[in-house]
């Protein structure tokens, strides 16, 4: 009986939890100490689950019981379905339990908000805190911070847990008053900041007290949902990198809309998830991350929109022709990195090589990056780039004839659908 | 002349023989573990290599002198793919490694060197999936059991990180295909070979109830943590490939 009741309570909890896109254990190395159980640090992906995406992480709320209403959410107050909640030693026993079988890095919870934010977030603290000090718990745990939670709770969340998050949702704040007019983006934006400043204060301490307790080392994160709005993705991009900048957030996620409702304000059910806008808008993220791009770059006033059938960088250098072709074996790293189809482990290794003597294109080849697209906008020894003289649209094609983009398949099937 | 070297199927084995080719100039074409037939050339010689720590250890620290400790570890996790012709692969690229200046291993245009990077690259890869891939089951006794069948032999290279992060439990990883595991005692890990041979059922018979709450739980959380609208099997199955399964709980029926 007891296990049966558990049984359901996971599948409701964890059912409601899964829009919730992050599933990254990486960013923190706790060590296991004193012979407790685990550490965190290997970021593994346990397994993944049937539409591909990776399982690290035990993802579930403590409650879907909610007293918002807003509208994208599964759990909103007006919609009617099971409601369930696990006891607080429930989720210690299935965190230890799943994690002793090596099925997970460690715990991610959310809840939906009951009573007010102090009483929710008091009890997420509370399971982290038996975690880390019953169980001598070292692996992952990422909390979901309250909006409206007081700073006490807040630092304590920090004391136990890796990473903390809390959910913009919406990009746009027209589009949250739309959406959840409960909520305002102020809520939101305080949480942060206040963990901003424990974040950085904890380890300016550290560097001069070494005995100072981690603080949250995993840094905080949030998600976007995509196109439940009717945002740009220069909007998206430009509230990430504004969040990225003021807040210093580790990661942003961005989650294509999952139609869930009739409501007259979303895309109605039966709608296509928009998956490789999502897909583009990772790899702008990237660009911004790891290769040295400014969000304004990317995307303008001229280009609001990312292109579906071309990547960015791609995109990006057909309107940049000027700056082509780069020379591999003179350029500095910066550049070669800004080729499309050379990512940065390529970029790394074109450095290192080409002090052994000058690349041809077959070692470029060798190194493993593909020529299809790299061939337009290099120079390298014993080759010139090809048709370098055509306009970006007929290069667009030729790249395009020859690859046979896997978006472009997903992308005339999603297309079909209209 | 070239020879034919058999030696230990280990890696100071293997290193024992780079040494002796060098030691006596044998000009190794093909170096397998003793027992392993192979089609002998007419005029080649053989030559049996008894494997020395003292032998093996010169050759390891002229590479650490020479190249580093990463380049080291790189030829170490290749020998432990068990490809065909790995070893004369490996002594080649040592042999270019100790004649070359400093820091010829990032010569990514080397053909050799080049392969051994690649091999290098799959058996780190079965290595991360095989700290993922892991599923234990609690036995009455209360000692976690798993079992592996990975592509290379990658037990040696996860052991320190079980070690590590089930320091206070007990557990034993058995790979199946080489028939032989890790157990750790709650403070070393050893090497332990069963008399018989095991599979999941036997592992089953053993398990206690709260095993069979755990892996149920563990089942209808997977289900429920997938995402219907966003099935997406191709992607599913090349991160998962289906070679793994069998040991998976979650990919039971
Ligand atoms: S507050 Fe959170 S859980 Fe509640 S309805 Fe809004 S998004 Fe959903």
């Amino acid at each position: 009986m007891q296990a049966e009741r558990i049984q359901e309570k996971l599948e409701i909890l964890a059912d409601a939890a899964k829009y919730d896109v992050s599933c990254s254990s990486s960013g923190s190395n706790r060590k296991n100490t004193k012979r407790g159980l685990g550490n965190t640090g290997a970021g593994i992906c346990h397994t993944y689950t049937e539409d591909g995406r990776c399982v690290s992480l035990l993802k579930i709320l403590l409650t879907n019981h909610c007293i918002f209403d807003c509208a994208y959410c599964v759990s909103r107050r007006s919609n009617d379905i099971k409601r369930a909640a696990f006891t607080v030693q429930e989720v210690v026993d299935l965190t230890i339990n799943f994690y002793r079988r090596n099925y997970i890095e460690g715990l991610f919870l959310s809840s939906g908000i009951f009573k007010d934010a102090d009483f929710t977030m008091e009890r997420l603290v509370l399971v982290a805190k038996k975690l880390r000090q019953e169980h001598h718990f070292n692996g992952y745990i990422h909390l979901k911070t309250i909006p409206g939670a007081s700073d006490e709770l807040l630092y304590e969340a920090g004391l136990y847990a890796d990473r903390l998050s809390v959910n913009l949702e919406i990009p746009t704040e027209s589009g949250l008053k739309l959406l959840a007019p409960e909520k305002n983006r102020k809520d939101m934006d305080e949480p942060m900041d206040y963990l901003k400043g424990e974040i950085v204060r904890t380890k300016e301490e550290k560097k001069i007290i070494k005995s100072t307790p981690k603080f949250a080392p995993a840094g905080q994160s949030t998600q976007m949902i995509i196109g439940a709005a009717d945002e740009t993705d220069r909007h998206i991009i430009q509230t990430a990198n504004h969040y990225y900048a003021t807040y210093q957030l580790k990661r942003v996620y961005y989650s294509g809309y999952i139609p869930i409702s009739h409501d007259k304000r979303l895309p109605g059910i039966g709608a296509a998830v928009p998956a490789i806008r999502e897909n583009r808008l990772y790899q702008t993220d990237w660009l911004m991350r790891f290769y040295g791009f400014r969000h304004d770059e990317v995307l303008d006033e001229q280009h609001p929109n990312l292109d579906l059938d071309i990547d960015p960088k791609l995109s990006w250098a057909l309107r940049h022709l000027d700056q082509f072709p780069v020379d591999i074996n003179k350029s500095p790293y910066e550049l070669i990195v800004r080729v499309p189809g050379i990512g940065v482990t390529s970029a790394k290794k074109i450095v290192a090589a080409r002090k052994f003597g000058k690349l041809r294109l077959e070692h470029l080849q060798k190194i493993g990056v593909s020529l299809n697209k790299v061939r337009y906008f290099i120079i390298c020894e014993g080759f010139l780039p090809l048709k370098s003289d055509k306009p970006a649209v007929l290069l667009k094609q030729y790249i395009l004839a020859e690859s046979q983009s896997k978006y472009q398949k997903a992308l005339s099937s999603q297309l079909s659908l209209f | 002349m070239s020879t034919t070297v058999y030696y230990d199927g280990t890696w100071q084995g293997l290193l024992t023989a780079i040494f002796e080719d060098y030691e006596y100039r044998l000009q190794s074409c093909i170096i397998v573990k003793s027992g392993t037939a192979v089609t002998q050339s007419l005029f080649g010689r053989t030559h049996q290599v008894y494997t020395d720590k003292k032998k093996a250890l010169r050759v390891k620290n002229g590479l650490l002198k020479n190249v580093g400790k990463v380049a080291l570890q790189e030829l170490y996790c290749a020998f432990l793919s068990e490809k065909e012709g790995i070893e004369v692969l490996i002594l080649r690229v040592v042999q270019y490694y100790m004649a070359g200046e400093k820091s010829v291993h990032s010569n990514y245009a080397h053909e050799d060197v080049l392969q051994i990077k690649k091999i290098h690259k799959s058996v780190m890869r079965e290595r991360h999936r095989f700290k993922a891939f892991v599923r234990f089951r609690e036995s009455t006794d209360g000692i976690f059991l798993a079992l592996i069948e990975p592509d290379f032999n990658v037990l040696p290279l996860i052991s320190t990180h079980f070690k590590d992060r089930y320091a206070d439990q007990l557990w034993i990883i058995y790979d199946v295909k080489r028939q032989y595991g890790l157990h750790y005692d709650k403070s070393t890990v050893r090497e332990i070979v069963f008399d018989k041979s095991i599979d999941v059922k036997q592992l089953e018979a053993v398990c206690s109830t709260e095993e069979q709450l755990y892996d149920r739980l563990w089942k209808r959380y997977f289900q429920s943590t997938n995402i219907v609208e966003r099935k997406n099997t191709k992607l599913h199955v090349q991160h998962v490939p289906k070679r793994y399964w069998k040991y998976l709980n979650e990919k039971e029926g």
